[in-house]
């Protein structure tokens, strides 16, 4: 049993969980994921490590409950126990094998959409850590969806931008990089983690302006150890397994396309109707991630 | 009596009942039958079929005490050189092993020694009967990778020895392929697997689930950091292959692994699991093994018409001839000597079809089996909404990539000494599908019995 030592609310639709699995801690890197399991019955269901104490043996966990399985995650409180924990899954960021000083040298850019935020967060701090200074915008529906902007003021410079302008900067996070691009802004790496559609278009504006782009894909899991094939993707044109080639990738050679249309293969009644009663209106389809258009 | 000639039959669930549930397909022999089965053995002074069993079982030895009515006694025969004797009596192929050897088969058929062997583990398990123990702990530390039969067998064998043995496993349930991927109607979870897992903890051994060596932790730390002595990789043959074709990206095609893993690990068969599975209306599974038959069967289960597509013929068919035969039986149509050339989606990306070619069959290839050519022009297309990939499996490269000094060949397979199961690293054992590639249960585990003996070994001569 691996035992949450902390859960809490961040914002009305996301939650975090810090969760005691020591040989996790231990080895993890910024980029990598686990693999958590309820109980007997449950899904196993992959989540990105947000945030690791090695001496505590702690991993941190963010998720936002999308379906039947998520849901049932956010009732755990803490003092509560996952029966499995797996990890650490995939591979590490590249940054973190790189040169240091090669890497201050050079200017990057973390894009953050939505729970997409949480992932973002270990890279920029690993960074900070090592002394590197980096960018950050974090894209939120609204106000009331931005969650860890105090952890990131801490670690980087960042810019935080809504879809209804409710706060900060107006407009999604392409429109915010634009903005930044138009105001002499140089980048020479882009990260860009959030829903699938988030990256694809993070994507294809990076590719007009020349930034190289990496994207964290999160396609539909089983195994997590390259087992049985159902998270492959098509990268450049070659089949690659998320969870053992990735889960961090070149998004300009990947086909979001397909892989949006891969990742609806199981989406039930009530992941969709949960993302339409959250989203209402604003939810205008086509984005793949929830099958909201079926 | 019956005719001493034949094998006394073993009773099985009606096929039409049957390929509509997922309970166990052959019901095995009561005490009468095996009893009478027993008395077919002529108890040979030179037993051939004890040389045909991977791992040595006293053959007419544990059948003399089956004739006897002493079931307890057969019991300890077997278990001293077996630790899963309900699941070989189960899946060995028999047919190929030591049946195959039995002076029985000469004239007339074999005597049934899987289905005695399975008797008589069941019936130990029905009257708690567990394997002997060994007293005397030694105190030295052994890290087994894997909980497939290669590392339950050598985790035993040494637990017996008295050695301290960790087992460390990926997934969150022991077990390897027999709880992933050969289903609940060949080979009960429940009852069957995870009761002989339990006899094998019983001998003392540990098992850490969750643990991917080479990533929650490296061989190389297990020995410098965390005391184990000798580490024995029996990590298996897991990753799926695919045909390269177009549309294997296609909704609707999975590999037999992942379609076996989410229906037998994650059961998602029945409705009280979380885990989703698609339950297809057409069904064509690609390929002619013991995994395709699997899949093909549990497809055929879930409710659909399922399409087993071979490029090669029935006789060429790599599965066994009982999990053929049962396969027809249920219903599972055979289309032979047909290869797909691309999967068909629809708008959505979902399947709709695919298209084969008519192949016949040319020469020998270097495996000696006639290699099939396509018969130009002979395209044709089946209907589907699933299909499944059955191609074969090759070893992980998560261990050989993260162990500095263990020399892996061309198929990504660990090298190690057939004898004693050693590798190119000092201390470091291997067996099993790691590095045969994916063969049999009893393969591997006679692998993991050489194994835990070169284990032995190994320690001893250190002091
Ligand atoms: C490497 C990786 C890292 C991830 N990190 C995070 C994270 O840090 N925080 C977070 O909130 N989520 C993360 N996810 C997504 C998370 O795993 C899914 O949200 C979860 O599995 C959905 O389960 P469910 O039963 O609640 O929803 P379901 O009812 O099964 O599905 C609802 C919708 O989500 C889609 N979906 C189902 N399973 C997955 C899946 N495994 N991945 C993506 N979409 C899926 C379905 O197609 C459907 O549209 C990650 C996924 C991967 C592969
Ligand atoms: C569907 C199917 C049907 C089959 N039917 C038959 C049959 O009827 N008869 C027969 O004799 N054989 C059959 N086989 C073949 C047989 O199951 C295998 O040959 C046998 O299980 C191999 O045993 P193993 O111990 O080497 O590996 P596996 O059984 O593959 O076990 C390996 C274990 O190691 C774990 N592992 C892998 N990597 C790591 C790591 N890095 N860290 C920790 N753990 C790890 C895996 O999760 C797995 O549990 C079948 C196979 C399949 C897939
Ligand atoms: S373990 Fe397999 S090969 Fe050995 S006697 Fe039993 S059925 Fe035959
Ligand atoms: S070869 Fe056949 S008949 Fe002879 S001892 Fe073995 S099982 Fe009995
Ligand atoms: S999740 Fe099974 S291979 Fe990646």
């Amino acid at each position: 049993m691996y035992k949450i030592l902390n859960a809490e609310k961040l914002t009305f639709n996301i939650y975090r969980m810090v969760v005691h699995a020591p040989r996790i801690a231990k080895h993890c890197e910024p980029g990598q994921f686990l693999i958590v399991k309820m109980n007997e019955e449950g899904e196993r269901i992959p989540l990105t490590i947000c945030d690791y104490d090695r001496e505590a043996g702690t991993v941190t966990i963010v998720f936002q409950p999308i379906g039947y399985s998520t849901m049932e995650m956010a009732k755990l409180q803490t003092g509560d126990s996952f029966m499995d924990v797996v990890g650490p899954l995939g591979k590490p960021s590249e940054f973190v094998s790189e040169d240091i000083e090669e890497l201050k040298k050079k200017k990057i850019l973390f894009v953050a959409g939505g729970v997409g935020t949480a992932p973002v967060y270990p890279q920029v701090k690993w960074l900070h850590d090592h002394g590197v200074q980096a960018d950050a915008i974090i894209g939120a529906k609204s106000k009331d969806y931005v969650i860890l902007e105090e952890d990131f003021k801490k670690v980087c410079n960042l810019y935080v931008t809504t879809d209804d302008g409710s706060y900060q900067r107006k407009g999604m996070v392409t429109k915010c990089l634009e903005d930044l691009a138009a105001e002499g802004k140089k980048y020479d790496i882009c990260v860009a983690i959030g829903p699938m559609i988030m990256m694809k278009f993070v994507c294809k504006l990076t590719k007009e302006l020349g930034i190289p782009t990496i994207v964290s894909m999160n396609p539909i899991m089983v195994d997590g150890t390259g087992m049985c094939g159902a998270c492959r993707l098509t990268v450049g044109g070659e089949v690659k397994f998320a969870c053992v080639d990735g889960p961090e990738f070149d998004g300009h050679l990947v086909d979001f396309d397909q892989a949006m249309k891969r990742q609806k293969m199981y989406a039930t009644e009530e992941g969709r109707a949960k993302l339409k009663a959250e989203e209402g209106d604003t939810h205008h389809g086509g984005c793949g991630y929830c099958g909201g258009d079926k | 009596m019956s005719d001493v000639l034949k094998k006394v039959p073993v009773r099985e669930q009606d096929p039409k009942v049957r390929a509509t549930n997922f309970d166990e397909v052959c019901y095995g022999y009561n005490k009468e039958e095996a009893m009478e089965e027993a008395s077919r053995c002529i108890h040979c002074k030179n037993a051939k079929c004890i040389q045909g069993c991977p791992v040595g079982i006293n053959i007419p030895e544990f059948i003399g005490k089956v004739k006897e009515g002493d079931f307890e006694e057969a019991y300890n025969i077997i278990s001293q050189s077996s630790a899963l004797p309900a699941v070989c009596g189960r899946v060995c192929p028999q047919e190929s092993q030591c049946e195959g050897k039995c002076i029985r088969g000469i004239k007339g058929e074999p005597v049934s020694i899987g289905k005695l062997e399975r008797f008589v583990a069941d019936w130990a398990r029905e009257n708690d009967i567990k394997p002997k123990t060994c007293a005397m702990r030694n105190g030295h530390k052994i890290a087994v990778i894997g909980s497939g039969p290669a590392g339950l067998t050598c985790a035993g064998d040494l637990a017996r020895l008295g050695y301290d043995v960790t087992i460390f496993e990926a997934l969150h349930k022991a077990g390897g392929v027999l709880v992933y991927g050969i289903p609940e109607f060949r080979l009960p979870k429940d009852e069957v697997v995870e009761k002989e897992v339990e006899n094998v903890k019983s001998l003392g051994v540990k098992i850490e689930t969750n643990v991917i060596i080479g990533k929650s932790v490296t061989i190389d730390e297990l020995i410098e950091e965390e005391g184990y002595e000798a580490v024995f990789i029996g990590s298996g043959a897991g990753l799926p292959m695919f045909m390269g074709i177009p549309g294997e990206q296609a909704n609707g095609v999975f590999s037999a692994n992942e379609y076996l893993t989410r229906n037998n690990l994650m059961k998602a068969f029945r409705d009280d699991y979380d885990t989703p599975i698609a339950h297809g209306k057409k069904v064509v599974v690609v390929g002619g093994g013991n995994v395709a038959m699997d899949a093909a069967r549990t497809a055929l289960r879930l409710g659909a018409e399922t399409h087993i597509v071979y490029r090669r013929s029935e006789k060429e068919l790599p599965a066994r001839v009982e999990e053929v035969h049962h396969a027809k039986e249920e219903g599972i149509i055979f289309d032979l000597l047909t290869n797909p050339v691309k999967i068909l989606v629809d708008e959505d990306e979902n399947v709709k079809g695919v298209r084969c070619i008519r192949m016949e069959l040319g020469e020998p290839d270097s495996s000696g089996r006639r290699r099939p050519v396509a018969i130009p022009g002979s395209e044709f297309e089946i209907e589907a909404d699933t299909v499944i990939m059955s191609l074969g499996t090759s070893p992980n490269p998560l261990i050989s990539s993260t162990t500095k000094g263990l020399d892996i060949n061309k198929w990504k397979c660990i090298v190690a000494d057939e004898d004693n199961g050693q590798t190119s690293k000092e201390g470091v054992f291997a067996g099993g599908d790691a590095v045969t590639g994916a063969a049999t249960v009893i393969l591997a585990m006679g692998a993991g019995k050489a194994a835990a003996k070169g284990i032995d070994e190994y320690i001893k001569s250190k002091q």
